[in-house]
């Protein structure tokens, strides 16, 4: 452990020295160029009075010297009394920077303009946060703001594409800014540590244009989009689970409450959350790196369409409105993509209707409460504690004896029924263990050894082959213990247990137990 | 299901997306024969669509995840010919042949 820690704060000084000299090369480079610009300036105002220009030979035979004398003071005064970056309206280094985005006729000088005086809030720095701030940082929006309350992971790297193996441990916000900061060193780059709340989120929100939400729980888009309503900021939402993701583009144009030209809000389009245990995060539900990625890239994509919008030409020709839609990427599916039309605002939208009952002061307060309202799943606590064990109590049960039936150690004393996927089955399990996985647990009908149980079901065949070895226990485990309590249940609904004579039970924690207090090599996942 | 069409069904196409195809065994989508007329003698509508699918097609039994109170629950877009169906009449619309229903649960990940 200690030499861990050690490694840990050794990365996370080499990271911020690799950040500091980064940033001196930067200074460094920027003076080089403006003590370049000097001398080509300093070199081409003493040109023009030199014999050998051309210029100065015609006007010294047969133009009149009054004109003369106006012609070099036309020519002289650009680079005398305007410093350079005055004379075109970008960067020499934005020119080439960002030539290939300003030749197309989407962006242009005025779209690269608008983009460089745009401010644009990020929130969450992940799956979706890293492409969407990596292309917004690289197109050159002037100001991007990143939310992030988390620390990376081993387990993010795979698709958070910005943070690295060297900046594990480091808040996902700071290693992102590194990331950025070389990307593109003329974005203004503002760290917000920390997860968003409604106390903090109207005053984190104000000061930029666009709002990007790449959070992964209902209760933060809920919060983030009741900000953007009352502060009028167009927000750009997109999730990703699996193999789909899904991309709304809300509040869109963003008028004002009641005002019903105003695009759509979160809550006119799921006006109440999902049931808690509906919702399934990607640690659980697993998620591919491109398919996130795609839906982070489609977000920054949109930004940059609502940012660099030119204005209507003339009152009479308003410009095209868009239509509010929701985008659904489906990898495996055929189209990947597609388009639905939304509905437009909702007239009794809590938020942003005529008859909103959402205040700014009531966020500020704090008395919304967005994770009750979402509702969560507590810790599951289904079993009684006489059918549960221990993972360290079950590993003497492989060595030793059952403590709770006293019956003797080997191979097959018991059954342990592994409740996971197959596909995690499969990844690693216990020796000896047998896969019944938890969808085939599920998926029999409530209350049955009837019906459908008798067709040639898989389930049924796992319940039959449970059922022929009366006199052993079962021992039931899974990921992290709560599959494994719902399926104690089941198996004794399914009677099982030959009422109450076969002991039945789960082991408590699941693997990531066993993984932590047992056997420390079994891999973590 | 049958297969082919009989007099006073109509032919439509039901899809799932956002996970809701592994309540339905892992469908994403369904080509099938409803009745025209549903039980009560009223023409087939949406909220006759879910009841259906519920009944005939929910191999999971944990219908809470699809149904609550009758309709779909929270989190779950009904999207009528690529259109929301609150541009429809909602669970009122009346089902035409050749629709294309999809049922989208929303994503949270990210
Ligand atoms: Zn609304």
């Amino acid at each position: 452990m200690a030499s861990e820690t050690v490694i840990g704060s050794l990365r996370q000084q080499i990271a911020t020295c690799e950040s500091q000299l980064q940033d001196l090369k930067r200074q460094l480079a920027e003076v080089e160029h403006q003590s370049q610009q000097r001398r080509t300036n300093l070199a081409l105002e003493q040109g023009v009075h030199t014999i050998d220009d051309p210029l100065a030979f015609d006007f010294s035979h047969g133009i009149h010297d009054d004109f003369k004398s106006e012609v070099l003071a036309a020519l002289a005064q650009p680079e005398e009394t305007t410093p350079p970056q005055r004379r075109w309206p970008l960067e020499a280094n934005e020119y080439k920077r960002y030539g290939r985005q300003l030749i197309m006729p989407e962006i242009g000088l005025q779209g690269q303009l608008r983009l460089k005086n745009a401010s644009v809030l990020i929130v969450g720095v992940g799956g979706l946060g890293c492409p969407a701030a990596a292309y917004l940082v690289g197109a050159g929006v002037g100001k991007v703001g990143l939310v992030d309350g988390d620390t990376v992971e081993e387990s993010n790297l795979h698709r958070q594409i910005l943070h690295s193996t060297a900046k594990v441990n480091m808040t996902k916000v700071e290693s992102a800014m590194i990331a950025l900061h070389s990307l593109n060193p003329n974005v203004e780059l503002v760290p917000h540590q920390g997860r968003l709340t409604p106390e903090t989120a109207l005053s984190t929100l104000q000061p930029y244009d666009i709002v990007l939400d790449c959070t992964d729980t209902p209760a933060s888009r809920y919060l983030i989009s009741d900000s953007c309503v009352l502060l009028g900021k167009p927000l750009i939402s997109a999730s990703a689970l699996r193999t789909d993701g899904q991309l709304m583009v809300l509040n869109n144009p963003p008028l004002p409450p009641g005002n019903t030209s105003g695009g759509p809000c979160y809550r006119c389009v799921f006006p109440k959350p999902p049931p808690a245990e509906s919702v399934v995060t990607c640690g659980d539900g697993g998620i591919l790196g491109p398919v996130v990625g795609t839906m982070g890239t489609l977000q920054a994509l949109e930004a940059i369409k609502v940012l660099t919008k030119q204005p209507s030409a003339s009152l009479n020709d308003p410009a095209p409105v868009d239509h509010p839609f929701l985008l659904i990427f489906s990898a495996y599916s055929s189209p990947m993509f597609r388009t639905i039309r939304l509905r437009t605002r909702k007239l009794k939208c809590a938020v942003c209707s005529a008859h909103a009952t959402l205040t700014p002061e009531a966020l500020n307060s704090g008395s919304m409460d967005y994770v009750q309202f979402c509702g969560t799943v507590g810790p599951i606590d289904a079993l009684s504690s006489n059918e549960r064990i221990s993972a360290e109590n079950y590993a003497k049960v492989r060595l030793n004896v059952n403590p709770f039936t006293g019956s003797e150690p080997s191979k097959d004393s018991h059954i342990l029924v592994d409740v996971r996927e197959k596909v995690q089955f499969d990844l690693c399990n216990l020796e000896g263990s047998v896969n019944v996985p938890f969808s085939a647990v599920t998926s029999l009908p409530v209350g049955a050894r009837n019906g459908r149980a008798n067709e040639s079901n898989p389930e049924a065949v796992w319940v039959s082959e449970l059922r022929q070895h009366a006199d052993k226990p079962i021992f039931v485990v899974c990921r992290r213990g709560n599959d494994s309590q719902f399926t104690v249940k089941k198996m004794k609904e399914l009677g099982l247990d030959n009422g109450g004579q076969r002991w039945i039970g789960d082991i408590r924690g699941g693997l990531l137990a066993w993984r932590d207090n047992v056997d420390r090599e079994f891999p973590e996942y | 299901m049958p297969d082919t069409q009989n007099e006073g069904t109509i032919k439509i196409t039901v899809e799932f997306s956002g996970g809701l195809e592994m309540l339905f065994s892992n469908e994403r989508k369904l080509s099938l024969y409803i009745p025209a007329i549903d039980a009560d003698g009223s023409r087939s509508n949406i909220a006759f669509l879910v009841r259906h699918l519920c009944e005939t097609f929910m191999n999971d039994p944990r219908k809470e995840l699809f149904v609550l109170d009758d309709t779909v629950r929270p989190g779950i877009l009904v999207l009528i010919n690529d259109a929301d169906w609150e541009l429809e009449g909602e669970d009122k619309y009346v089902i035409e042949e050749g629709d294309n229903i999809l049922f989208v649960s929303t994503l949270h990940g990210g």
